[in-house]
Parts: structure tokens; sequence; C-alpha cells
């Protein structure tokens, strides 16, 4: 078999590869002290990746390759996009952090670098096994990100927490994917998707296991974006993890997951709509609330963000949930705001992990309570702190108003028993959300400083600043402006389409 | 003048203050003075624009909206910014702009710790733009934008701004900052309604798809659907009407739902409490009017007797409690819900008389409790406390802010001659005669029960003053120099008082503007021919 192979279309992939080889050879000859060169290579590779990007953008479509198994549409650059961009601000912020640790910067770069490839891969893949590997690229090498710190007790347990919980959802979505491959004998997903409508339309037989199959892939997928009841692992891994990884995981790897759970419940399992649509339901519903409920009781910050981003994923799976109860034609508005309310979500929250790490650096504590008194004695972090919290609580005129907008509008087009009850959910939990969300910024604000505090000496690096000013800049445009947003919903059009044609 | 006329100047007013807060914020802020003037510059500006829009507003076609302005906004989802006034929000917007400029004039040497006027007065001017944006916004999405702006300064005016007291909250294991409990509760009270009002206006915004073409959060569109009697058969629209209402009547605050006011008009610094009671509460009512009644009068009709029975409850409520309180301030703070009663009961008989009976009674509240909140600040300020036991005898140590407070007191009870006077009396007029259909003995019973809610309104007022002003002076006070009024405050009260007594004379200034609009939106939504005669001739 000939394959026919568009090298510009897989440019952005074949660029990081090269990258990671060149980190990884220059690791070798590079002096102690000149380490930090790994970082700068890193940063460029991720950059340079984006060039293709825009050039595939702006022409036309490639056709898809491997067979129909990789394919490079609108939606696959949308959110390669998101994931470089991601991926670029978590090695930003990594810089410094991981310098001050001197040790294996450059196997750090090359596992992050790594993690990144396999999300590329991710968004491209149409059929299980492409599918299979983008993911476990995307997330294996998180498993030692997260223990990176090895002096801290703590982070090793996020890294055992979250190898085990990790191994063991991947070895549910397997099964599930292999219970799919038995009952349809395809791995494509426009094959699948043709075997499973026969099935359930006739085969009486076949269809319990197909309905497991889907669940066994759902649970998996819950495991991956942390949905309750799948999300024990992570407000340890988040705390013990270093603290970009962090920014890292609920950001490129949750948003990894949901692109995975979402073509394969709407490219291969459409027919299934009946299985998974109220299992999608249950996980929104349950996240939202059990999450929200246990950030209320967080005094560490950054399991405090944990919690939220759990929140966050519920709010995420909202759109699609909803749709999914109201009939196979709203599925395209649900997808369309979920990648709406991905893109808007990404942004905000690493910026809030960046102030994370400045405010942490700066108080030299992880606790909330060590950031009393922050925006009077640094007003400029205290602002940027209160847009970005206030931006993922929802509040106008920040880009967060703007996701639960169309997370809402998805919800009341569904309409329906189970579209306005968990509409109801959602807008019980965003009140909720916005009291732990205010809660930092009354301790940022309100709260006197301890009169003890020591003087804030270190400024934050140039890397660090520049992370901050983009995502502050995007969270306050968006909100004004947010037909910018809007853009990226409508490239998920190129797979309704793919899937109507 | 054109682009003045096509949106840009309502633009101007609405954008100018928040434009000037982000200029403010590059000016040091040790150069406390220059950021001051910088402040009431801009202030001064966005007022004098909203009075050319009034002076240039033609009456004649009151009903319609004027000075609009409309361009594609969110396309997605078919949002405009689209702003315009017609004779209903003119009045507000005014009103607005104006309070703006007296609370940045009298904040001017009256700092409440921890001082900082660059921050203090950056939000101030942020908060501007949500108030003027609410009262001329024209979509439903940019409505919702502005009615939540205004939010976050004002939280944080009262979280570092407000009481420094200690207090004991129920189910708190140990004593809180009042300030952080007032703060947290406004915010979380009205985010909770107002998430309900967002499903709202995105159902009406769905269902005008399905029954008018093109969905739209357009107000005048939607309205246009409302009044042809498009959503009279929408099977949602009770449920819808209620979302929508659950948000404004936090705002508003309807009883029992008005828990927050109390607690975040006590504690907010002065400037926070006279916006608040003077225009952030009008934003309900307002909303009520301009979004609620128009798009889905049939549901509101179904829901006018409940409204009408808890505005009633708020009324005798708020003034028992009034009776009850011993700090000034915060029986200032009960009288809104007993005042926005009213307002209430006027629109909830659904008349003109009754509509046209709320709007003057909002302006005529925020004057008048603009005001007293100014006096209860400069009271506290100098006695460094509010409690009613320990004060009295003010007339005789400072007999300008005595008798300053002695004519407000009379105008909120509703004296006639002053600005009070109308709104409660043209409620009760209202509500003898509701909107055909409604029942009569409920709302002639409300009236009954309203007009009882006026004298004890005098009872509570005069208690105050009689606390306050009169007698003489306690044994602590003796020897202590308590300097009079001086000119900042003068400056900011002084105009107040003859606004005040001008609509008190006179109130076709504020009625000539909105009678030909409510009649119109009344007209429409309920297609009856309504007595134009009965204001007019006031």
């Amino acid at each position: 078999v000939t394959w026919h192979i568009d090298y510009l279309a897989i440019a952005p992939e074949l660029v990081i590869i090269g990258t990671i080889l060149a980190v990884l050879t220059l690791d070798l000859f590079l002096p102690r002290e000149l380490k930090y060169w790994t970082a700068t290579l890193a940063v460029l590779g991720v950059t340079l990746s984006a060039i293709p990007l825009v050039l595939l953008w702006a022409g036309d479509p490639p056709a898809p390759m491997f067979d129909g198994s990789y394919v490079v549409d609108d939606f696959a650059l949308v959110l390669k996009g998101l994931f470089i961009v991601a991926g670029y601000i978590t090695l930003l912020m990594s810089v410094n952090y991981i310098e001050s640790d001197r040790y294996y910067q450059g196997e750090y770069y090359v596992l992050l670098l790594s993690s990144i490839l396999g999300s590329l891969v991710m968004s491209s893949s149409r059929d299980l096994i492409v599918l299979f590997i983008g993911l476990e690229l995307t997330t294996s090498p998180l498993f030692l990100l997260a223990g990176w710190r090895k002096g801290d007790l703590k982070s090793n347990e996020a890294s055992l927490k979250y190898f085990i919980l990790g191994v063991l959802s991947t070895a549910i979505l397997l099964w599930g994917m292999s219970m799919l491959f038995g009952a349809t004998g395809a791995v494509g997903f426009d094959q699948i998707s043709a075997a499973v409508d026969g099935i359930m339309e006739g085969d009486t037989a076949l269809r319990p296991l197909v309905g497991l199959a889907v669940l066994f892939i759902i649970v998996g997928f819950a495991f991956k974006v942390s949905a309750v009841p799948f999300h024990f692992w992570a407000p340890d891994t988040y705390e013990g993890a270093p603290t970009p990884i962090s920014a890292y995981l609920s950001v490129s790897s949750k948003a990894a997951g949901f692109v995975g759970m979402f073509v394969v419940v709407y490219l291969a399992v459409p027919g299934a709509l009946d299985y998974w649509g109220p299992a999608l339901w249950a996980l929104a519903a349950l996240s939202m609330t059990v999450a929200n409920l246990a950030a209320l009781r967080q005094s560490n910050i950054v399991r405090l963000l944990a919690y939220s981003s759990i929140a966050q994923a519920g709010f995420m799976l909202v759109p699609f949930a909803a749709a999914a109860l109201a009939g196979p034609e709203a599925l395209a508005g649900g997808l369309e705001a979920t990648v709406i309310y991905l893109v808007i979500y990404a942004l905000m929250n690493l910026g809030a992990f960046a102030v994370v790490i400045v405010a942490a650096r700066r108080t030299g504590t992880g606790e909330l309570a060590g950031w009393a008194g922050l925006g009077r004695r640094d007003p400029r972090l205290g602002v940027l702190a209160s847009i970005f919290f206030f931006s993922l609580a929802g509040i106008p005129p920040l880009a967060g108003w703007f996701a639960k907008l169309v997370m809402f509008s998805s919800v009341i087009s569904a309409g329906g028993v189970g579209g306005y009850t968990l509409g109801a959910i959602a807008a019980v939990n965003s009140v909720i959300a916005f009291y732990y969300y205010a809660r930092i910024t009354k301790t940022v604000w309100f709260d006197e400083a301890p009169a003890d505090a020591p003087a804030f000496t270190t400024a934050p690096n140039g890397s660090l600043v520049w992370v901050l000013t983009i995502a502050a800049v995007v969270t306050v445009v968006v909100g004004v402006y947010p037909p910018i947003s809007t853009f990226f919903g409508e490239a998920t059009r190129v797979l309704v389409a793919a899937v109507a044609g | 003048m054109e682009w003045f006329e096509n949106g840009w100047g309502l633009s101007l007013i609405v954008f100018l203050p928040i434009l000037g807060a982000l200029v403010a914020t590059a000016i040091p802020g040790e150069r406390e003075d220059t950021i001051k003037r910088w402040s009431l510059l801009v202030a001064l500006v966005t007022f004098v624009l909203s009075v050319v829009v009034a002076f240039n507003f033609d009456l004649g076609a009151a009903s319609s909206f004027q000075f609009e302005g409309n361009t594609p906004w969110i396309s997605a989802i078919g949002s405009n910014y689209h702003v315009g006034v017609d004779g209903i929000s003119l009045p507000l917007l005014v009103l607005s702009t104006f309070m703006l400029v007296l609370a940045i004039i009298y904040s001017w040497d009256h700092w409440e710790e921890p001082r900082n006027p660059k921050g203090f007065l950056i939000l101030t001017l942020i908060l501007g733009t949500g108030m003027n944006g609410t009262f001329v916004a024209l979509d439903l999405v940019l409505f919702f934008i502005f009615f939540e702006v205004v939010l976050l300064p004002m939280y944080f005016m009262i979280g570092i701004w407000g009481d420094k007291s200690m207090r004991a909250i129920p189910g708190f294991g140990r004593e809180i900052p009042t300030r952080l409990y007032a703060a947290i509760k406004f915010f979380l009270f009205t985010l909770f309604g107002s998430a309900f009002m967002l499903l709202g206006f995105l159902a009406v915004y769905f269902q005008s798809g399905d029954v008018g073409g093109a969905r739209t959060f357009d107000i005048p569109q939607l309205a246009a659907l409302g009044s042809g009697g498009q959503f009279a058969g929408w099977g949602l629209a009770g449920l819808v009407f209620g979302a929508m209402f659950l948000g404004f009547a936090v705002k508003v605050p309807m009883w029992p739902l008005h828990t927050w006011l109390p607690d975040a008009h006590t504690a907010a610094p002065t400037v926070g409490s006279v916006l608040l009671a003077a225009i952030l509460l009008k934003l309900g009512s307002y909303g009520i009017i301009r979004i609620a009644i128009p798009i889905l009068p049939e549901a509101a009709k179904d829901w006018a007797p409940a409204i009408a029975v808890l505005a009633v409850i708020g009324i005798i409520y708020g003034s028992l409690a009034c009776l009850a309180q011993t700090d000034v301030k915060r029986l200032i703070a009960f009288s809104s819900v007993g005042h926005m009663g009213f307002v209430m009961l006027g629109i909830a008989t659904l008349t003109d008389v009754g509509i046209n009976a709320s709007i003057i009674g909002m302006v005529a509240h925020g004057l008048i409790t603009g005001l007293l909140f100014f006096l209860a600040g400069s009271l506290h300020h100098r006695y460094h406390t509010r409690e009613m036991s320990r004060l009295g005898g003010n007339l005789k140590l400072m007999p300008k802010i005595g008798a300053i407070l002695s004519f407000t007191a009379m105008a909120s009870l509703g004296l006639p001659g002053l600005a009070g006077f109308w709104g409660e009396f043209m409620t009760l007029l209202g509500s003898y005669n509701p909107l055909a259909g409604l029942s009569v003995d409920l709302f002639r019973t409300a009236m009954v029960i309203g007009a009882i809610g006026t004298v004890l309104t005098a009872g509570y007022m005069l208690y105050m003053l009689q606390k306050v002003n009169l007698g003489e002076p306690g044994e602590e006070w003796v020897g202590h120099e308590f300097h009079d009024a001086d000119r900042f405050e003068l400056a900011a009260w002084v105009p107040l008082m003859i606004l005040i007594l001008v609509i008190g004379f006179y109130p076709k200034l504020i009625l000539g503007s909105t009678n030909d609009a409510v009649i119109d939106l009344v007209g429409n939504a309920y297609s009856v021919e309504t007595a134009a005669a009965t204001v007019e001739g006031s």
C-alpha cells in the first residue's frame, strides 16, 4: 500500500518531533550552567510549529491521510492552535520554575514537548488506534512530570496517584475500544458509525455490547477530564506537581480528554446517543455540584484551582449533554458551545495559574491565607488575580461571561425537562462557584497583610510577565468583543458538515 | 451634530467614565488632587452630555427611541450594540449621571479608611459606566452586561472601604468583619437572580426565532412581538417571566429577597450607599418596565397580583423594620424596602398611572434617599456613631445639617409639595383602578394597606428626626467642637434639595417625559385605550 502524505499538513507535528530530537541531543553536550538553552530551543520549536498551522488555515484543507485515519480540517487546526498556545504558555511558565531546581532541565522539556505532540496527533485522529496513541502520548509524559519535584513527598504522591489512576483509566478505555471493535469490526470512525447505526436499528444481540463499550469509553475519558466521580486524583496531583504542570494538566490534558470524548461520541457512536447522552448529563451535573461544594472548603490555592477546574469541566460538558438529550440534530450547537468554552477557559485558567506562580514566589506560600493584603502590597498582581478569577466566575465584562452565555444558550436551545433541569443546576452552581472565586479576591484586597510579612523583592521574570500580559489582554478583549471566540466555535462546523454529508 | 444623534452621544455618556478611569490608572496615586479633578471633570462632561441629550430630546416623540445607535456586536448570536433613550429611560439616565457628579464632589475630602482616593474614584467611574449603560441598552445581552458590570466596583467599595466593625453571623463560628459579609452577600444575591434572568433572556431569544422568524435579543423588536401577542400562547411564558422577575426583584429589592440590602447599604461607604440607593436599585425596577412587561405582557398580567402582594408586604415590613432600628443608617436602608415597595406596587397595576407613578417614585427615591445617605455619612463622620440613642439635639449642634435632614425626612415621608409625594400618591391612585382583568378587590386592598404604609413611613421618619435632631445634645458631646456642613457637602446637597422641591411643585418635569412613553407602552402591551388626562392634569 502506498500512502499519500501531505507534508505541509503534518508539518506542525514534524517541527515538534524535530525540536524534541534537537533538545535531547543538545542536552547531552551542554554544560550545566548553559542548560537553559534547552528551554529557549523548546519555546522556539513550539513557536515555529505555529507557522505551518497558519499556512494550513489560510489554504485549502488537505485531503485525509492514512486511509482516513488522520484528518487536518478546520476543527483539528483550531484544536492544534489551542494546544500549541497552551503548550507555549506552559513552557514560558516553566522556564524559571525548573531552572531554580537545577536538574534534568533537558528531560523536562523533552517530556513536555512529547505531550504537546501527543495532543496535536489527538486533534487529527479519526480512528480508535491513532486516537489512543495520541491520548497516551499526551498523558504518559505527565506521569513523570507530575513527580518532578523529587525531594517533595507531595510531588511523589502526585505522580503515583496520577500514574495508577491514569493506567486504570487507560485500561478501561482500551477495553471499551476493544469491545467496540469486536462489535463493529472496524477502527475507523466512519465505519464504526455506520456499523453502530445498523446495530441500533436491527441487531438486538449486539446492542448491549455496544452500550457497554460506549460507557467504558466515556468512563475512560471521564478520568482524563477529571469529571466527578472519576476526579479523585486531580486535587492531590495538582497540589503536588510543579505548578506549570498543574496548569498544563488543567488545560491541555483536560482539553485532550474532551476532544477525544467528543470525536468518539460524535463521529463514531452518534447512533448510541441513548447510552452516552444520559451518562454525560450525570457527569456534568455531578462534576459541577460536587466540585463546587468541595472547592468551598479549600485553603490551598492550587487545590482550589483543581476543584475549580473539575467544576469547569462540568460546565463544559453541559452543552453537549443537554444537546444529546434533545436529539442528534442539536449536537452541532452543543459541540460549538463546548469548543468556545474550552478555548476561553484555557486562556483564563492559564492566566490564573501564572498568577499563582508569581504570588507563590512573592509570598512564599501556596496557602490562600498567605495572600492576605496581596492587592495592597502589589496592586498589579492584585488586579491580574481579580481579572482571572472573576473571569473564571463568569462576571462580565471578562471573557468568562461569554463562555457561560454560550453554555446557557445551548441548554435553553436544547430545551426539554432534562435540558432545563441541567440549566437550573448550572445556574445555581455558577453562583456557588462565584463564592470561592470571590473568596480569593476577598483575601487579596480586603484582608490585612500580616504585620511580619516580608517585603516583596524578586520581580517576576520576563517570560511570566509576558504570559500574564497575553492572558489578561485576551481575557479582557474577548470579554468586550466576544466574536473573536465564536470563530473557534465556527470551526466545528466542518465536523458537523462531515457528519451530515 | 448628526454623529451625536446616531448613537455616539449615548455611547460617550456610557463609556466616558470608564475611559476616564483608565486614564486615572496612569496618574500616580500621590497626586490626589489631579485624580480628583480629573474624575470630577469626566463626571461633569458626562453629565453635561446627558443634559444635552435631554434638551434635544423630542418630547413629542417620547415613546420612540431617540439618539439611537445600532451596530452588530456578537453576530454569531445576533446580538447588537443597540442603544437609545425614550421618555422612560431619559429621566433615569440624567439622574444617574447627576448622582455620579455629586458623589465625586462629596467624596472630595470625605475618605473612609484606607483612603486611597485613586482606587475609590476609579471604581466610582466604572460604576458610572455600568449604571448609564443599563439605562440606554436596548439589547438583552448588552443590558445583562451593564447590569452585571455595576457589581464589581460596588463589591470592592463595600469590601475595602466599608464598615470596619466585627459582627457575629449565624452559622459562622467566629465574628467576621461586617464589610466582608455585606459585600459577598450583595454579590451572591444579585448573581443568583441574574443567572436566572439570563436563562429567561435566552428562552425569549429562542422563542422569538420560533414565532417571529429571526432570533433576536433586540428589546424593541421583542417588545413588538410581545405586544403583537406572539408570546401569548407560549406555555413557558409564565416561567420565563418568573426567571426574569427573580433577577430584577433581587435588585429592587422586593420582600423576601431584600435581606442583602440593609447589610450592604449600612456597611457601604457613604458614596457607595448613595449610589446603591439612588441608582442601583432602579436598575431592577427599570428592567421590569423596559423588558419584562413589554415582552411578556400576558405573563406579567398573571404575575401582577403576586407582585402587588409582595410589594405591599415590602411596604409594611420595611416600615415596621424601620421602627425597630437603632442605627440611623440602617433605618434609612430599610426605608428603601418600603419605598421600592411603592414603586413595585405602581408597576403591578400595569396601568399608565401606576407605571408613571413608579418612575417618578424611582427618581424621587433616588434624590431623597441619596441625600439621606449623604447626611447619614456626614453624621457618622462627626459623631463616629450612628446609634440614635446617643445622637440627639443635632439641630443645636449643627443647624445646617439638622435643617437639611429635617427637610429630607419630610420629603421622604411624602409631604405634598416635595418630590416624594407624587410617587406614593399616584401609586395609590393607580391601585384603585388596576388594568382591566386584574382583581379590583385585591388592588384596592393593596391601596388601603399602602395608605397605612404611608402613615407608618411618617411615623418612623418623625421618630428618626426626634431621636437625631430634637432634644438636648447628650452629655458625651459637651465641649466637642462640631463643624457644620462644609462647602463640598453643601455643593453636593443643595442641588438635590432644589430638585426635590422643583419636582415636588412641578412633577411634569419627569412626567412630561415619561407619560407618552408609558401610555404607549401600556397601550401596546394590553391594547387598551388609556386615559391620558389623568396624569396630564397634575
